[in-house]
């Protein structure tokens, strides 16, 4: 279970509203790369995953993106907080402002709403593990694209740049759990069938825990 | 290994702790909307020191609940996890 730390990971203190730049942050918040999509996909993925190192990894940088969504969501509170409606009609979020008005709401930069399409579960912890390394540089090219586009503002490029730097982190992680699980596949015989439930369920007579 | 620890079981333990956080849980949410309750805060600090007890000690024989129990050897990686029917 979860318990809430009441402070960010990393601190996040923009003194200048500017909500051109909420309105493509926002994508890491709740968009296809973004840390809701992470979080949830290596949560979600970890029940099936096959060896000790795999389990704790996708545990813990599941749980660290929550802490990276709440720094996201900090970002976009504070470049829309106190905004004249004029500037955000400039910044292009009138349709958002109607729907949203400043609350913080998971779509990507696009206006899609936050979808669980932008996660798997494959029921293959390899196939799992590399779209996992995927979208950890995926997420890295999108922070590295927001840096671009915050160029002028280094209070909103500090967290950027610490949230781009763990995805690094997660990266390089998330390959060594990879050639754990691929060492631990290749100890033994391994026949994907084995691993399907609805075979063990269908023979009655072992209910596959050896006894 | 520390000797109260043997009296009761890795189950029996972690249920005290389990319905000690629930109690923290339910009294943080009713303190949220009801600050000023003396009788409450009462119940929470007392909850909070024994769970605190409760957690060095199975954290002492069973291994750590959080990433933050200092350890000289990493025993975050052991099985089962909680999503597995053995931990529960």
């Amino acid at each position: 279970m979860w318990t809430y730390d009441k402070r960010l990971e990393y601190p996040v203190n923009i003194k200048c509203p500017n909500p051109k730049l909420a309105k493509v942050i926002i994508s890491q918040y709740g968009g296809p790369d973004g840390e809701l999509a992470a979080s949830l996909r290596y949560l979600s993925q970890r029940f099936g995953m096959p060896d000790q190192k795999s389990k704790a990894i996708l545990n813990d940088i599941g749980t660290e993106e929550l802490a990276h969504l709440e720094m996201v969501g900090s970002i976009v509170h504070q470049l829309t907080k106190g905004a004249s409606i004029e500037e955000i009609e400039k910044a292009g979020l009138a349709p958002y402002y109607t729907d949203h008005g400043v609350d913080v709401y998971p779509a990507s930069a696009a206006g899609v709403p936050f979808t669980a399409a932008y996660i798997a579960c494959k029921g293959d912890p390899i196939a799992n593990l590399q779209e996992d390394l995927a979208a950890e540089q995926k997420a890295r090219a999108t922070y590295e694209k927001l840096i671009d586009l915050c160029r002028d503002d280094p209070d909103v490029i500090d967290p950027l740049r610490f949230l781009r730097e763990r995805e690094v982190v997660h990266f390089q992680r998330f390959g060594e759990a990879l050639r754990g699980v691929q060492d631990k596949l290749a100890e033994k015989k391994f026949y994907m069938n084995n691993n399907c439930p609805m075979n063990q369920m269908n023979n009655d007579k072992d209910c596959g825990c050896g006894n | 290994m520390h000797n109260n620890c043997m009296e009761s079981t890795r189950e029996e333990m972690l249920m005290k702790i389990r319905e000690y956080n629930f109690s923290i849980i339910e009294l943080a949410l009713y303190l949220d909307t009801h600050p000023d309750d003396k009788k409450a805060i009462c119940m929470h600090k007392e909850y909070c020191k024994t769970v605190k007890e409760l957690e060095d000690k199975y954290q002492k024989v069973y291994g750590p609940l959080t990433i933050k129990y200092p350890c000289n050897k990493w025993r975050w990686l052991e099985e089962p996890w909680p999503w597995e029917k053995e931990a529960n």
